[in-house]
């Protein structure tokens, strides 16, 4: 490893988000995307951030990439450390050069993610010779192999081939395979298997687990889909409007819901366990304007709990137990409904 | 129950040229019956939308029959049969945001079929519209406001109202809710609903997700690679699925539970969905089966009732010609 790697604090945490807040410039006027989030993310766990579009999830995990596009973007507040290491902000080069290294990325949508005019093995082998100094004859050897470890058949003249003779659940494959080139502790999946097949979004997260136990890496998972969040997670942060507003265990946040907003998301989904078969319950109205982001919980207008005190004061942060917190008003002592009630009633919690 | 629509071995291929041709649906066979939800899945390709389409003759027929109310629709529609037909048969379309024409108005866009297919005058015309604004959960005031205003929730309401307005007796929903957020998909499920029962809908219901479908039909049919595999009550093919294709797409679905999740075998499948040109002899799932037989790969297997009548396969492991 080069020299820069001894940057790296082994004892800190893989990947600590502190407060992070992030503003786009537009003609609109302002968009606050992002307003204070934190995680942390351990060696070898899967943390899935879920949360509707618009919510800021997807630009969380690009400003730690430093794919925000600045001006428009602008990383007003937060850190994001590596091992101790700050690698938020364009312009320090080590931290781009620890990102490359140390975090893989793949994106929604395989087929414009990738550079049509390059074979798949070249450009899988491209990271390999930036980050990791292979020669080229070199690197295309380890794309053919990583293509291997992605399990695509005949990986040798796959590698060769371009992007429009895969399919797009092979599309995804191959981004795996790039993504894990340079051996990252962190893999970043956005929305990995929205655009594919129920059938073939297994096989893609079965091997997102396989080379996750293979090689320890830990997965930031961003989904809007709660089966497969309950599939992959280990931790699960639920996001609104730019907001963290429940942490913790997929059992806590699955079984112990705390915050009303997961309990809607929920009670809007079918389910197929026969004991807990109940009506739709849609979220009526639809996120707020963060443009202007209203003063108290984000998720006021919408919340059939909402008191006065939600409108003008943000909740803090309340801790069910030590990884688990929810941020919502009725946790305070004052509130009329206790949450209990509101839990969604599971007969296996 | 009567019947509403039937198709009878519905067949849609497309020519590329030089003797190629796509087999998008062969020898579909369904009926729907008066004010029935049926809902039908299947893998992208496996020709779920040409099947749609081609039931409500926006694409021509190549052979089989669609019969309507027992009247043999043509095989290619002429445009006074359009003009006959789309009062009776609509579409929700997918994506609401390729779906809707950008420089029309919401009122032109709603009230166009009103125009087309009554004499109703300019004023009533901007009643009913704004009557279908209010039961699709918009202002009659959106009317004059193009699609661009609205977020993807509001547009699907715009094409739900666009579609009910001359209420038809018999809606093809092609995935109308899986551009949609969660919470959104709710919401527009609910109105689906609703409309339905106030209005005695007969709606074929196409979408992927399955816990959706069988949460909102009465029946649920798979197709796989431009045939039907198996078609039954939506809890007994979601809960006990018979074809070997059903089992693989129910087992794959994940489900919001993560104690359900760790404890579920790994279903994956191997290998995708084949191109849907020059399709192989014998059953088209065959190369893909976990549990193909040899037979499997040289006859193609019939649809067959099992137990009940309402319960059909089409798999040789339960046919006849297979022993045990």
């Amino acid at each position: 490893m080069s020299a820069d790697g001894n940057k790296l604090n082994a004892d800190a945490p893989l990947l600590e988000v502190e407060n992070l807040h992030v503003e786009f410039d537009t003609y609109g006027g302002t968009v606050e995307a992002v307003r204070g989030v934190d995680f942390t993310v351990e060696q070898g766990q899967t943390l899935a951030i879920v949360g509707e579009s618009g919510c800021g999830k997807s630009v969380t995990v690009q400003s730690i990439m430093g794919l925000i596009p600045m001006p428009p973007g602008r990383i007003t507040a937060g850190s994001a450390r590596l091992r101790g290491h700050e690698v938020l902000g364009r312009n320090r080069i080590d931290g781009k050069e620890i990102r490359g290294r140390e975090i893989g990325m793949i994106f929604q949508d395989p087929m414009t993610s990738l550079n049509p005019t390059m074979s798949i093995g070249a450009q899988i082998a491209e990271p390999l010779q930036v980050h990791r100094g292979y020669s080229a004859t070199d690197a295309f050897a380890e794309a053919v192999h990583l293509l291997e470890m992605s399990k695509i058949p005949e990986a040798a003249k796959r590698a060769r081939q371009y992007p429009f003779e895969f399919s797009g659940g092979m599309l995804q494959r191959a981004m795996i395979a790039m993504a894990i080139s340079c051996k990252p502790s962190i893999l970043i999946a956005d929305e990995p298997t929205t655009a594919l097949d129920v059938t073939i979004q297994a096989q893609i997260l079965d091997l997102m687990q396989d080379l996750q136990k293979e090689t320890g890496m830990a997965i930031i998972l961003i989904t809007h889909d709660l089966g497969v969040v309950a599939r992959m997670a280990d931790e699960v942060a639920v996001m609104y409007a730019g907001r963290v507003v429940e942490h913790g265990s997929a059992d806590d946040v699955f079984y112990r819901s705390a915050h009303p907003y997961t309990v809607g998301l929920k009670e809007a989904m079918p389910t197929n366990d026969p004991a807990l078969q109940h009506e739709l319950k849609p979220i009526e109205g639809s996120p707020p304007d963060l443009f202007a982001p209203p003063r108290g919980c984000g998720y006021c207008a919408r919340c059939p709990h909402a008191m006065q005190v939600c409108d003008v004061q943000p909740p803090s942060d309340h801790f069910l137990h030590d990884h688990h917190f929810s941020r919502c008003w009725l946790h305070h002592e004052q509130a009329p409904i206790k949450p209990e009630t509101i839990y969604f009633k599971d007969a296996k919690a | 129950m009567s019947t509403l629509v039937e198709a009878k071995e519905l067949t849609r291929f497309f020519d590329m040229g030089r003797d190629q041709r796509v087999h998008a649906v062969e020898k579909v066979s369904l009926t729907i019956g008066e004010k029935e939800i049926v809902g039908l899945v299947g893998e992208s390709g496996s020709g779920k939308s040409t099947f749609g389409k081609t039931l409500l003759g926006l694409h021509d027929k190549t052979s089989g029959d669609v019969v309507y109310r027992g009247e043999v629709l043509p095989s290619k529609y002429s445009p006074a049969d359009f003009q006959r037909l789309a009062a009776k048969m609509q579409m929700i379309f997918q994506d609401p945001y390729s779906s809707l024409n950008p420089r029309m108005t919401v009122g032109e866009i709603i009230g166009e079929g009103l125009r087309l297919h009554s004499a109703a005058s300019i004023e009533s015309v901007k009643e009913q519209v704004a009557e279908w604004l209010r039961k699709v959960g918009l202002q009659p005031d959106h009317m004059s406001r193009y699609p661009h205003e609205f977020s993807g929730g509001q547009r699907q309401r715009i094409g739900i109202a666009r579609a009910l307005i001359l209420e038809p007796e018999f809606v093809v929903c092609d995935e109308p809710i899986s551009a949609l957020d969660v919470s959104v998909q709710a919401q527009v499920i609910n109105l689906l609903g609703e409309l339905k029962e106030s209005m005695g809908l007969t709606l074929l219901f196409i979408a992927h997700d399955l816990s959706m479908v069988r949460y909102v039909s009465d029946r649920m049919a798979v197709m796989y690679l431009g045939s039907l595999v198996e078609l039954g009550k939506a809890d007994e093919v979601y809960f006990d699925p018979k074809h070997p294709y059903t089992e693989i797409l129910v087992g794959s679905n994940p489900e919001p539970d993560p104690n359900l999740e760790r404890s579920r075998p790994s279903t994956a499948i191997q290998g995708e969905i084949p191109s849907p040109v020059n399709v192989p002899a014998g059953c088209r799932f065959a190369n893909r089966c976990p549990k193909a037989m040899d037979v499997c790969r040289n006859t193609t297997p019939e649809l067959i009732a099992l137990e009940d009548a309402d319960r059909l396969v089409a798999c040789h492991l339960y046919s006849k010609l297979v022993p045990g």
